[in-house]
């Protein structure tokens, strides 16, 4: 596919897809085009098809285009190249296309500090045109970003689809293996190099977000998930005692002091207290849990 | 005092405060100008004189006191404007966790200038600069979301050649429980990827073990009757549909998801 493009710089796909701002776009190759089967549904949503599909494969069209049209015709191939594309990555001819892009480091890398560079993948949230601009999905950390440059910011999520990052994650296992060898650390603000306590309304709110499970407990705990999300039982573990009794504030504070200090020998101790200090859990059972970590 | 003492001596073309000349460089922007009758007061300097030399020139340098003196060889005179920079930075991460710092740093921080966050679901929050360690030539400096409470890297390289000492590791800390109104109401969405709209299992599943820490954290917040609605800094936003205000179609599988969950 490669070859046939630089035989011939002058297509419009070649000119579509060196545009600036258009570096996310990879050329489809013209037989994916040429073959009406990947085109189903199209043409009811692009306007001007017929004459759009023309101009996409440099083709003379049947009817002559009015000029007041031309405009008109050239955004239409434009949406319907990005919808062709959208289609064009998830084959397996895309995809290793897109692999290459990847590689180099086309789309960028995610800004988060933990994720140390993780590559980025396109990806647009709806598949229908016109809902959304397109955004960047790092694998590392599981979520979504704005591009950096404001030049990407016109150009159609739904030109990258939102099944693509999936797939191609499914199909190189080796972002599998870079996210593994990335750090699961999270961020915790500190003042003086104190933590802030959860009540105070700066205090953590969504470490969840970036929570993985660190010990024997919440491995168990995300097996349990594997379906739906289990009910959060009272006596599961020490916090939800706690909370089951802790009408009294006094109370609670008396609970929680006595925990802290004997937080060292008891091993299920809070549960939310072991996500924060992961650092001296890991220090316990690391091996296990990173073992346990790549069976799940 | 500091500004006629400058005019008098001053030898360029037009007058310049040194630090107005430090923050007008390309590169400073995340810098606050910093009080001279702060640089001036020796016991915010307490212990600067470990990182650098000839600290009294310096202060005088910065607070315009003195000039570079012009006779000096070219490499003297760059390594005392070096040093001069430095211990600026060095004072000014001192100064932002006072109370003068943090309104100054407030006014950057609602006029943007740290940049926002590129999480899609902390929809532009302002962040604010954070250093890893608050030893110089650490770490450069990062950028905190009070949104998803995490640390990006600066996104043009200017910035994140900046040492992160020079902001410290307490100023987003101090910055917010000075000002717990600008705690932002915490996004809950969280991105699941799917193929077809099928979520895929692995990553459904940690999502979902995700989502059940972030109940048991809200349990225990109603348990110590704390606020958290979408009303109260800090608190947690509701989740916002995917799917929201599209076609039918879309809204058809929105249900289905939702009936997966």
């Amino acid at each position: 596919m490669e070859t046939y493009t630089s035989d011939e710089p002058d297509t419009w796909i070649s000119q579509f897809c060196t545009q600036f701002g258009h570096d996310y776009f990879v050329e489809v190759a013209p037989e994916f085009i040429e073959d009406d089967f990947n085109l189903t549904g199209l043409g009811s949503i692009v306007p001007y098809y017929r004459q759009a599909l023309d101009l996409i494969l440099d083709m003379e069209p049947e009817t002559t285009v009015d000029s007041n049209d031309l405009p008109l015709v050239e955004h239409a191939a434009e949406l319907l190249y990005g919808l062709i594309h959208a289609r064009y990555i998830l084959t397996k001819q895309g995809l290793h296309a897109m692999a290459e892009k990847y590689e180099d480091t086309c789309f960028g890398s995610c800004p988060r500090y933990y994720c140390d560079n993780m590559n980025f993948i396109p990806i647009g949230r709806f598949d229908s045109p016109g809902v959304e601009t397109v955004r960047l999905y790092c694998p590392n950390c599981n979520d979504i970003y704005l591009p950096n440059s404001s030049r990407y910011l016109n150009i159609d999520g739904a030109f990258f689809g939102t099944s693509f990052a999936g797939l191609f994650m499914k199909m190189f296992p080796e972002i599998n293996r870079q996210v593994q060898a990335r750090t699961k650390e999270q961020f915790r603000l500190k003042i003086f190099g104190f933590k802030i306590h959860e009540t105070a309304p700066c205090g953590p709110r969504v470490q969840w977000l970036r929570a993985t499970p660190r010990n024997q407990n919440q491995l168990l705990e995300l097996k349990n998930c594997e379906f739906s999300i289990p009910e959060i039982k009272d006596n599961e573990d020490d916090e939800g005692e706690i909370n089951g009794n802790g009408n009294d504030e006094d109370d609670d504070e008396i609970i929680k002091d006595t925990e802290r200090e004997s937080d060292g020998e008891d091993d299920d101790g809070d549960e939310d207290e072991e996500l924060d200090d992961g650092i001296v859990v890991e220090d316990g059972n690391g091996d296990n849990v990173s073992e346990m970590m790549s069976i799940v | 005092m500091a500004s006629q003492n400058y005019v008098s001596d001053s030898e360029s073309e037009y007058s310049e405060y040194w630090i107005d000349w430090f923050l007008g460089n390309k590169g400073n922007e995340y810098f606050c100008d910093v009080d001279v009758e702060y640089i001036t007061d020796r016991f915010n300097l307490t212990g600067l004189n470990q990182y650098v030399d000839r600290v009294g020139t310096l202060v005088d340098i910065i607070s315009d006191r003195q000039q570079v003196n012009e006779d000096q060889p070219e490499e003297v005179k760059r390594t005392l404007e070096d040093n001069a920079k430095f211990l600026y930075a060095l004072i000014h991460a001192r100064f932002i966790i006072t109370i003068r710092g943090l309104n100054k740093m407030l006014e950057k921080y609602r006029n943007g200038d740290f940049g926002f966050c590129p999480r899609v679901y902390c929809k532009l929050t302002p962040l604010l600069p954070i250093g890893l360690s608050d030893t110089p030539r650490v770490e450069s400096v990062k950028l905190y979301c009070p949104n998803c409470e995490d640390i990006y890297n600066p996104k043009s390289t200017r910035h994140a050649a900046i040492d992160g000492a020079f902001f410290g590791t307490s100023f987003p800390a101090m910055f917010l429980q000075t000002f717990p109104e600008l705690v932002p109401v915490h996004s809950t969405d969280i991105f699941t990827p799917k193929i077809f709209g099928f979520q895929i299992h692995d990553y459904a599943k940690i999502t979902r073990w995700r989502s059940l820490q972030k109940e048991k954290l809200i349990k225990d917040l109603q348990s110590k009757n704390i606020e958290f609605d979408e009303n109260t800094p800090g608190g947690l936003a509701k989740p916002v549909p995917e799917y929201e205000g599209l076609s039918k179609s879309s809204s058809k599988r929105n249900r289905a998801s939702k009936s997966r969950n």
